[in-house]
């Protein structure tokens, strides 16, 4: 029928490129996860942990997290809209501009140039340099929603047109900086304020980056993937709109016992436990929708990924409330405990559904029937045995380091020095380092096996715009 | 009906976001770096300070370090008095960090003196063996620029003089982060007001128990020799071969550190362990 319309040139260039940023990011984190074993690997200037840490996250974020976002949701758009893209020579404009950025932030990082905000590190010609690509993307989506020829607007919809205003708005109010020159600036806020604006961007964009987006994909590619459809429309729609408005009190739970006012941390504290509600009624969407089909998590490949993404996220999401209660922030804050809990995030959720969006993807962009499932289930093992050794062991390192940290002594003296409680987290940083050289094992076999299909997978032509 | 009008979904969805950052966002502002944060003895950085405080930022050494000290008893014996607001006025960016590989830097100025910052950032591992900081050395290698740092002054409205700019044309990275260093936290006179005042005669539990003298060894190899050499011969610190203060001086002197010499305070290693390492610097040396 309309088979020649949709643009899947524009999505296959996206997955294939943010693919790459994203082995850029775990090749980087392998890197400097072996560094702090390791000090004799940091090679001065450029390749320090203080200078690949951030490149670490900017590539895994923006590179692959973005990148794959920017296919997906060009992806779906155009089917949930039935018409083709509102403007093709913008998409592709987008994705140069696109590779130009993330190439600018690698260089940029490397040499030194940073805001030093987590999360937002770059400076400020970049930062305008991503504005512009977020305007452009905006558009795009927006006006292919608007002159679409589907009555309905799928809940998918509703988080992309979210994510879409959400990140302008954090992003814009959090680059506010006066530049000194064309590689420094310094920040518009100064002190209590610019932490609390900043943590009020770095968890936003946790909500608006890395749970908005894999939500419009979950909320597209698992009933595309079992065949049936999402068990509450309403629910989606409940969870949607309390989702949006919660997350945004939230940050100052960064800034626990800090100078922030009190009140506003305990109003972070509430509301981040009130979350748990929308959280959870995404996961229970999801695995109510798996009604009568629990024999696929046998069967199809997809829908392990999916189900353990949207597991992780639940988790996830139970766990960081908990963080965000002062007490128990005042024993785990800081220490290792914390980029167990982010990778759970970052490995397990966004990437376990960014996963089987791209395999879902792979036979309607590269025309080829998968070249291995058995290879694709491999990856899948790799992958979940080596998020849950790096949670996992990182978990036990924080509480180990935490109890240290606050042992006392009977006469009221510190039990242990700064340095014995380091030595102690040396054993845990081996099996952490380790752990990310599996699950980079397991996103190779996943590159390989994208790479077999595009070069020698069986040829499929019904498929392609289903 | 809104859910098939995507303008109207846009500005609903910019209007949900809107109450949560307004309320914990922007109001803080009213009450944040206002009159009734501000410390008087909290100056801006100089041109050499702030020139340390961007070297710092460009090292990305908040991405191990941590600048805030919470009210929590552990961490204000391990670091000092708690963060005030009024202590972060000049911070553009504020650098507080959310991991401490290493440990929290808020009270760092004053501890150490110059020379044991210069050879610890050339060198961490070499002053502390199991420690896994990069090296810093290559900060030697760079002058400032005085032009540069004028129209950095000038962005931030720091005061600064010439004759400050005119000095930075023959110092290098290593001295404006050194110089970094010794501003953090020590603007207020915390670490006088942590002093204790001991009243009275000190008697050392220990006097003539040698079984101590492995216990304070342990503890002068941990915490002493890094300055005072393995052999008391002195390095950064004073040679202590001939040591010779009452058993109670001692241990208000290690104790409470010497806040103008650079030498950090021990206090918060508890009665105990000060006592066996006053034991062992005195009496081990004559076994």
């Amino acid at each position: 029928m309309e088979k020649t319309e949709y643009n899947t040139a524009i999505v296959r260039s996206f997955v294939n490129w943010s693919i790459l940023w994203g082995l850029v990011s775990i090749l980087v984190g392998v890197l400097i996860s072996f560094q702090l074993v390791l000090p004799d690997l940091n090679f001065a200037p450029y390749l320090t942990y203080g200078r690949l840490r951030p490149l670490h996250t900017n590539a895994g974020i923006f590179g692959w997290g973005i990148g794959s976002f920017f296919a997906l949701f060009y992806y779906i758009v155009q089917r949930l809209c039935r018409r083709p893209l509102w403007s093709d020579g913008l998409a592709r404009f987008q994705l140069w501009f696109f590779n130009a950025t993330i190439i600018a932030a690698a260089v940029t990082l490397l040499l030194g140039f940073n805001t030093s905000k987590e999360y937002h590190e770059l400076e400020w010609p970049i930062d305008i340099m991503v504005v512009i690509l977020w305007v452009i993307f905006s558009i795009n989506i927006i006006m292919t929603i608007i002159k679409r020829r589907e009555e309905q607007m799928y809940i998918s919809l509703w988080y992309m047109l979210a994510t879409l205003v959400g990140v302008a708005v954090l992003y814009l109010v959090n680059a506010a900086e006066v530049p000194v020159s064309l590689f420094k600036s310094y920040s518009a806020y100064a002190g209590t304020n610019d932490a609390n604006v900043q943590w009020w961007f770095g968890h936003n964009a946790v909500a608006m980056v890395l749970t908005t987006p894999p939500l419009a994909i979950f909320y597209y590619i698992l009933p595309k993937s079992t065949g049936v459809p999402i068990y509450s429309h309403r629910l989606s729609i409940i969870a949607f709109w309390s989702l949006i408005f919660m997350y945004l009190w939230t940050g100052a739970h960064h800034l626990l016992w800090t100078p922030v006012p009190d009140w506003v941390q305990t109003l972070a504290m509430a509301f981040s436990v009130m979350l748990i509600a929308p959280s959870w009624g995404s996961v229970f969407n999801g695995y109510l929708s798996m009604g009568g089909q629990w024999h696929q998590m046998r069967e199809n490949y997809l829908v392990k990924f999916l189900i353990l993404g949207i597991t992780f996220y639940g988790l996830q999401t139970l766990q960081g409330p908990l963080q965000a209660i002062r007490s128990f922030s005042a024993f785990i804050h800081y220490t290792d405990w914390i980029p167990g809990h982010v990778h759970m995030g970052t490995m397990g959720w966004v990437s376990m559904v960014l996963f089987a969006a791209v395999y879902f993807l792979a036979p309607r962009i590269y025309g080829r029937e998968l070249y291995s499932i058995p290879l694709a289930n491999l990856h899948f093992w790799l992958v979940l045995i080596g998020q849950l050794i790096y949670s996992v062991s990182m978990w036990i390192a924080g509480v180990q380091q935490a109890g240290m940290w606050h042992a006392m002594n009977s006469d009221g003296s510190l039990a242990y020095s700064f340095m014995e409680t380091l030595v102690e987290l040396y054993p845990y940083w081996w099996i952490r380092a380790f752990s990310g050289v599996i699950y980079l094992l397991g996103v190779g076999i996943f590159i390989y096996n994208l790479v077999k299909t595009a070069r020698s997978g069986k040829p499929v032509s019904a498929i392609a715009n289903a | 009906m809104w859910e098939k009008k995507p303008i109207l979904l846009l500005l609903m969805a910019t209007a949900a976001i809107l109450v949560g950052t307004l309320i914990t966002m922007v109001l803080p502002f009213a009450w944040v770096n206002t009159e009734a944060d501000r410390i008087a003895e909290v100056t801006p950085y100089t041109p050499l300070q702030q020139e340390g405080r961007d070297v710092y930022i460009r090292e990305g050494c908040n991405n191990c370090h941590t600048q805030t000290i919470r009210p929590l008893v552990a961490e204000t014996l391990r670091y000092g008095d708690y963060s005030k607001s009024g202590e972060f006025v000049y911070d553009r960016p504020h650098l507080w960090g959310s991991r401490r590989t290493g440990p929290d830097l808020a009270r760092i100025g004053g501890k150490y003196p110059d020379a044991w910052h210069y050879q610890h950032m050339a060198d961490p591992v070499g002053m502390i063996p199991k420690s896994n900081m990069p090296a810093y050395a290559f900060l030697n290698d760079t002058k400032l620029d005085p032009d540069y740092s004028r129209k950095k002054m000038k962005v931030l409205d720091f005061p600064y003089t010439e004759e400050q700019l005119a000095a930075l044309a023959d110092k290098t990275e290593m001295d404006a982060m050194v110089a970094y260093m010794q501003k953090l936290g020590n603007d207020i006179p915390w670490r006088k007001a942590a002093q204790v005042m001991v009243v009275g005669e000190l008697h050392n539990p220990f006097l003539g128990d040698s079984s101590v003298f492995p216990a304070g060894q342990a503890l002068y190899a941990e915490h002493c020799a890094a300055c005072h050499g393995e052999q008391f011969e002195g390095g950064i610190g004073p040679d202590l071969a001939d040591l010779d203060l009452p058993d109670g001086e001692l241990y208000q002197l290690l104790y409470n550190g010497i806040i103008e010499g650079g030498m950090p305070a021990y206090g918060q290693l508890g009665s105990d362990r000060v006592w066996k390492l006053v034991s062992f610097l005195k009496y081990s040396k004559s076994h």
